[in-house]
């Protein structure tokens, strides 16, 4: 943990050396999902409701997911920039080194630029949850931060998967894309909307929509069960064959040197 | 103690190729090549060597090296070192090495070098009296007092080199590999790299084991040499052996005043004008040394010059040999 | 004419090189396509009334984007370009005997058609054949389909002719980090790559559809499916062709500016 931060630190200070390009970046993520936003707007104004959820309340699901996935993106950018590590050699300096493979890899790089994503998001929960009809009790905002941690944890295993098949193939990585960029882009509205067949996809294959979803019917008092407040915590097991996958490849490496 | 014993590694490498229907057909079942980059190979290395692995490109030096930093995983045979597999034993084994890749940095671009080095001391979980007494050795020795401060973009490469030996021994690893340490250096800075190795090897008592492709660098470091071709040990020996192996000859360059010498055995000549000769000599069957008491026993010598094949020459002469 | 042929050439070779990546790109868009599909069919079915395009035409607008994603989405950036300006390799582009705006050009659409042409193919034909509500229809006439031809390409060289000015800029800034994601944001969000025009409030979109940014994905889109048809269709193509014309002049003038810059501050 104190290797970790002292990465933290050492990432903050390598990027403050071009303050700039860093706040430009930072501008930039913050109106690409602005336009999301916008469109978003666009389209609740125009229908006020969608499968019953209200503008105010799509805007939870649109906010803890992109908390969650920006949150895992800022630290877990070195899963994601996996691929680059692999290709210059960096990887084998991780493998000289006295230390966990996933904890290096995990510290490789940090992108504070991903804080214009968080801003937004925490201005849009400033907006929304006040406005969403939710009555707010302690469960329920201990249910809303279980959304957001437990999101950008399944993101984060997301990422490891990528850098994962990353071991085993450069050209063929896009498909990657539709789970984790589209996996924040849908997850602006409940993943319900998508139908059933995609929800049960997202339930029980890349669990998004056990932080996404099912909290959601909780913090709604559409589902009273207490088991919709920690569903996301269920969506953590997916982490666990991600992980197992990642070692598959760095076993394969080890073996095949590519 | 660094020992292997019949270490062997094949790599099942997909043939690429050309056209489009074969690459279409390739999508969907494609054919492999085995490439058997180690072969049976087996060495020892003591505590405190100094080893130059060589072999040209694709030989298996890298491949060697790897495995000994416990990257690779053999197919077969035994590596030990200080009494662990590398690749079963990695986190405690690699607690022991440094190692130097001479194309890629460890050092952070933007931050000052000093940084870099405390980022390294807790990785390698280094205590704080530890570090600071190889910091204040390492400075001295390799003579960073002025760079520490500075960040690694602003470096030269011979700086940088500099930085980044010092960085992999700031644990007190009993191994240094280095891999191609002088690529790319000036001259200058080449020289000074390598006195500072040695001065390692020689003062920290610490094995180093260098790959390189410049001859130099060998003969102003290593005793002892490694040449690998094909996945297979070749040679394993001093720079003289390596030079006695090769068929090496020498050339004599001789002016004389007055009569001729006549030449014996063991020599050719080679060009012949007034008062100049060009000899070939064989060494093998005549030392220079007796060559020229020969030739000034006969004539009046005015000046002799005698030059040898570089090591470089030597070392592509040995390869076609092998035919590697 | 013959040698921006040639630049087109290598570039559609080069972007068929890469097969997999090709296969994966496929794949994810066929996915994105129907997902965002999905959304709008929630939408539909809380309000029928409320959908401003009629559900098809909405179907067909998400699989032609998906499947020439390549060829009008503006954030495919031209990084050769970039780059070159950024990193000042600029001045070997100016020693050779070519129009440096019109090389751009033609290596832009070159290897945005090369990448669409590769891509569309398969997704073309899923979305000819997945059930109905998700199927993608057919244009309503032969005269149509032609215009949604015409529109395309016109709707390519009006991307293309406004990246020329954000690569300009970069001549100025020295630096593409930022001003690529806010140009690319701002002008794919006003050309309708997130929403269609259609469904922006109607104030806003009395105004977007004036801009040159909606000469763009958006007229080639609705034309196929017959959202807008006959006349207006027409019209549609001569207001892409106005902005053409009007963005290219610009760039040019734009880049000779910016050239002259170059020249004088020695690169």
């Amino acid at each position: 943990m104190r290797l970790y931060m002292k990465f933290f630190s050492m990432h903050m200070k390598s990027q403050m050396q071009y303050k700039l390009s860093f706040f430009l970046t930072m501008i930039g993520q913050f109106l690409v999902s602005f336009a999301i936003l916008l469109s978003l707007y666009f389209m609740m104004s125009r229908f006020n409701v969608v499968m019953g959820f209200t503008y105010e309340q799509v805007l939870l699901c649109f906010a803890s997911v992109l908390m969650g996935y920006s949150l895992a993106e800022m630290l877990g950018r070195g899963f994601d920039l996996f691929p680059r590590m692999l290709g210059n050699g960096e990887f084998d300096r991780a493998l000289v080194r006295p230390r966990s493979v996933i904890t290096q890899v995990l510290a490789s790089k940090m992108d504070f630029t991903r804080l214009g994503r968080i801003l937004q998001a925490a201005f849009v929960f400033i907006y929304a949850v006040p406005k969403s009809g939710v009555i707010w009790t302690r469960d329920k905002i201990l249910t809303l931060f279980l959304m957001v941690i437990c999101g950008s944890l399944v993101f984060f295993g997301l990422f490891i998967v990528y850098a994962a098949f990353s071991f085993f193939t450069v050209e063929g990585l896009e498909f990657m894309n539709i789970l984790t960029d589209g996996g924040r882009e849908f997850g602006r509205y409940p993943y319900a909307i998508y139908g059933e067949g995609i929800l049960k996809f997202l339930t029980y294959f890349v669990p998004l929509a056990l932080f996404q979803y099912y909290p959601l019917l909780y913090l709604l008092d559409i589902e009273k069960s207490k088991l919709y407040m920690f569903t996301p915590l269920l969506s953590l097991i997916f982490l666990l064959p991600a992980y197992a996958f990642f070692q598959y490849g760095v076993r394969k490496y080890k073996s095949t040197g590519s | 103690m660094i020992k292997l014993e019949n270490i062997n590694k094949t790599f099942r490498v997909a043939k690429r190729q050309g056209g489009f229907a074969r690459a279409v057909k390739a999508l969907f079942s494609r054919e492999y090549e085995i490439i058997h980059a180690l072969n049976n190979v087996s060495f020892t290395i003591n505590d405190g060597e100094m080893v130059g692995y060589i072999g040209p490109n694709g030989a298996g030096k890298s491949t060697t090296i790897k495995i000994m930093c416990g990257i690779l995983t053999p197919d077969n045979g035994i590596c030990e070192i200080d009494g662990r597999t590398p690749w079963l034993e990695r986190v405690a084994h690699v607690q022991h090495i440094g190692v130097v890749f001479g194309q890629r940095s460890q050092l952070w671009w933007d931050v000052p070098v000093v940084d870099s080095f405390e980022l390294i001391k807790d990785i390698y979980k280094v205590d704080s009296s530890l570090y600071q007494t190889n910091l204040d050795e390492l400075t001295e020795l390799l003579d960073l007092s002025e760079l520490l401060k500075t960040p690694t973009r602003s470096l030269s490469l011979g700086q940088r080199m500099r930085c980044e030996i010092a960085a992999s021994l700031l644990h007190s690893p009993k191994i240094l590999f280095l891999d191609e340490p002088t690529i790319g250096l000036d001259a200058v800075s080449k020289i000074a790299v390598r006195q500072f190795i040695k001065k390692i090897n020689a003062e920290r008592k610490t094995t180093v084991i260098l790959t390189t492709h410049d001859m130099q660098d060998i003969e102003a470091l290593t005793e002892r040499i490694l040449l690998i071709g094909k996945g297979k040990i070749l040679l394993d020996g001093n720079l003289a052996e390596l030079k006695k192996h090769s068929s090496e000859r020498k050339t004599l360059i001789v002016e004389y005043t007055g009569k001729a010498p006549t030449i014996s055995e063991g020599m050719t000549v080679s060009e012949a004008k007034d008062g100049r000769l060009i000899i070939v000599l064989d060494p093998t069957q005549l030392s220079v040394s007796e060559a020229i008491s020969q030739l000034a026993a006969q004539s009046d010598l005015i000046d002799v010059s005698v030059t040898g094949v570089s090591s470089e020459e030597m070392v592509a002469a040995l390869y076609e040999e092998y035919s590697i | 004419m013959k040698k921006y042929l040639a630049v087109f050439r290598i570039r559609f070779i080069n972007a068929l090189q890469y097969r997999a990546a090709a296969a994966a790109g496929v794949a994810t868009q066929f996915a994105w396509g129907f997902l965002e599909i999905f959304a709008f069919s929630a939408f539909y079915r809380a309000n029928p009334n409320a959908f401003p395009m009629e559900f098809s035409h909405t179907v067909s607008y998400i699989w032609l984007q998906q499947a020439f994603l390549a060829l009008f989405m503006m954030w495919f950036w031209e990084s050769d370009v970039t780059e070159a300006i950024e990193g000042g390799a600029i001045a070997y582009e100016l020693i050779r005997p070519m129009d440096l705006y019109k090389r751009w050009f033609a290596q832009s659409c070159a290897n945005r058609s090369a990448r669409a042409l590769l891509r569309c193919a398969p997704i073309l034909l899923i979305a000819f054949i997945v059930p109905k509500p998700y199927r993608m229809g057919l244009p309503p006439s032969l005269p149509q389909f032609t215009m949604f031809v015409i529109s395309s390409a016109l709707s390519l060289g009006v991307v293309v002719a406004t990246s020329m000015l954000a690569y300009v800029s970069i001549f100025y800034t020295l630096s593409s980090t930022g001003i690529r994601s806010v140009f690319t944001t701002i002008v794919g969000f006003l050309a309708g790559e997130y929403i269609p025009i259609p469904f922006f409030p109607p104030s806003i979109r009395a105004i977007a559809e004036l801009l040159p940014f909606a000469a763009m994905q958006n007229m080639p889109l609705r034309i196929y499916s017959g959202n807008i048809a006959g006349r207006d269709a027409l019209w549609g193509l001569a207001f892409q062709v106005f902005w053409l014309s009007l963005l290219i002049v610009l760039g040019r003038l734009a880049m000779n500016r910016a050239l002259k810059r170059v020249v004088v501050q020695g690169g």
